[in-house]
């Protein structure tokens, strides 16, 4: 499968990646390999066979919906982004 | 393993690692050492004993970290940009299952950022070397931590391992490696890759220590909802009779090396009077195409909150919002990070998703249905743990996917969930450790590292 510029263009923009020219390039051609390499899947019987999205056996976990105290408490939290105001974390204008 | 006990103190064990630790200090196996801390717990722990006070089961034992699990001690930055200032404000479950039982981190192991590769050479902070040869890869992606424990610098180290990842860098460097069935130990403050094959587990140098890690760290965690409730402790013995091998393993593609120790155990074993039974498994050669589809989907899923806004890295050259997200993630990624969430996001795309996404997760179904199969008739299966031992530094990082194919023999267990122990079994001529990895079915566990010390015997 040819892989086209577009669609790079495309997975960048999905993956919020603002990248270069030169990385949309060198990134293309590594992403037609590997897309090359998984197609070999195609050869594979899977007719009529159900998919399977987990393998932990149990399902349904219940527990209670209170409110558990937290080992990080608000300051901690904010101590981890790079500006804060009032509590809230600060970021450029959006509008 | 050495306990700190009225001879042996917390404190000496403690400075030993240091000590080992810094004269290896070119392998470049920890991102940061937690000397500090460390000393001080250890002080602690020997009052304790001083005292006659009660001390855990890993009173004063030093550990190495790998360094996508939370602690409050130092930065967990998962080898990456993204989280170099990342200073957890919890600790992982497992991290505080040892320290109550008295571990004490020593420092935080190298890996592959984000736990993207099978070398250690995708680090941001650059690779480690293999434990016996410094021209050679310490596999990946808990290579720090394998090299830690096979060059005795500490007597356990924490792993990951989404698709081989403890396993293979425990083979390269010559120490036990353990991933255990899906959901036994939490995840819970584990940085997350792919929650559908994310095991947590030990780098050991022989059984014993692996089963009481285990011991401490199975079971459930009202933090993680996929732990599975303890059945670790209370597994009956079932000694094993039947042991399988895969035909389609024993290739031209594996390295003769690898094919002689196998087949020498294989006599090892049938001399000790197991029953050796080929299986075929004619799936399993699709596992590593299934893998790198369901596994950067959900990376791509799991690595989307990292948006230079909450914690992490944010780009000094964003202007506005948009900006904050896009250079934040495209600077602070590795390119081997990348290409999986862009593969991730082609695999989840509209017009694409019914080709290789539910293909792969019936792909999935029908590997699941083949190992269950295969143990109806075996107890064990005994395959190689990757096609060679390690190879030179640069010789595949930049070819994605000459490294992918490093997983070919980890993959499919990850996929099916079931658990498997690699065993160091020999060493090439030039001297390059070789292992060997035993897969057992679900909850076979602790069964399974007793075999797996049978199986190291004869070395």
């Amino acid at each position: 499968m040819k892989i086209k510029r577009e669609d790079i263009l495309h997975l960048a923009k999905l993956s919020n990646f603002s990248m270069s020219d030169s990385e949309i390039e060198s990134i293309g051609n590594d992403l037609e390999n590997i897309i090359n390499y998984i197609s070999e899947l195609n050869e594979l019987d899977t007719e009529g066979v159900e998919p399977t999205y987990q393998v932990f056996e149990m399902e349904n976990i219940w527990r209670n919906d209170e409110i558990k105290e937290q080992e990080a408490d608000r300051e901690a939290l904010l101590a981890l982004t790079k500006e804060s105001m009032q509590d809230q974390i600060k970021v450029p204008k959006v509008l | 393993m050495r306990i700190a006990d009225k001879t042996t103190t917390a404190v000496s064990l403690v400075k030993e690692a240091l000590e080992k630790a810094k004269k290896y200090e070119d392998k470049h196996i920890f991102v940061s050492l937690n000397e500090e801390n460390a000393l001080k717990k250890a002080e602690e722990i020997d009052a304790k004993i001083a005292n006659g006070e009660k001390v855990g089961r890993l009173a004063g034992v030093p550990y190495a970290l790998k360094d996508n699990f939370l602690s409050k001690e130092g930065n967990t930055t998962a080898s990456s940009l993204m989280l170099e200032p990342f200073h957890s404000p919890i600790d992982s479950t497992t991290v505080k299952k040892l320290e109550a039982e008295g571990a004490i981190m020593i420092g935080r192991t190298n890996m592959d950022s984000f736990a993207h590769g099978s070398s250690t050479e995708n680090s941001y902070f650059g690779p480690t070397k293999n434990a016996v040869d410094d021209e050679r890869v310490a596999g990946g992606s808990s290579g720090g931590s394998a090299v830690a424990v096979a060059l005795d610098i500490v007597p356990f180290a924490t792993g990951s391992d989404t698709g081989g990842s403890i396993r293979q860098p425990a083979s390269f460097n010559g120490v036990y490696g353990f991933k255990p069935t899906y959901g036994t130990i939490s995840r819970y403050g584990v940085v997350a890759m792919a929650s559908s094959t994310d095991c947590i587990g030990f780098f050991t140098k022989n059984a014993e220590d692996m089963d009481l890690l285990m011991e401490i760290c199975a079971g459930q965690d009202e933090n993680d909802m996929t732990t599975l409730p303890d059945y670790y402790s209370e597994t009956p013995e079932k000694p094993a009779k039947k042991i399988g091998i895969i035909k389609d393993f024993d290739n031209d593609a594996v390295d003769q090396d690898i094919r002689n120790v196998l087949a020498e155990k294989v006599e090892f074993l049938k001399n000790e009077g197991y029953e050796i039974v080929e299986l075929d498994m004619p799936t399993l050669k699709y596992a590593l195409a299934v893998y790198y589809i369901v596994v950067p989907a959900e990376v791509t899923s799991n690595l989307s909150r990292h948006d230079g806004i909450r914690y992490g890295y944010r780009s000094e050259d964003a202007k506005d919002l948009g900006e904050i997200f896009s250079k934040s993630r495209n600077e602070g990624f590795m390119s081997e990070n990348k290409r999986r969430i862009m593969i991730g996001n082609f695999v989840l795309s509209s017009g694409f998703y019914d080709a290789y996404y539910l293909k792969a997760q019936k792909a999935r179904t029908k590997i699941i249905e083949e190992y269950n199969k295969a143990f109806e008739k075996v107890d064990y299966i005994l395959t190689p743990v990757s096609p060679n031992p390690a190879f030179k530094l640069g010789e595949k990082v930049n070819d994605p996917v000459s490294m992918y194919l490093e997983d070919v023999m980890s993959v499919p267990i990850n996929l099916a969930g079931v658990p498997s122990v690699a065993v160091p079994v020999g060493k090439t001529e030039s001297g390059l450790p070789l292992g060997l990895q035993v897969v057992g079915p679900r909850r076979s566990d602790k069964n399974l590292l007793k075999f797996a010390s049978v199986l190291e015997g004869d070395k």
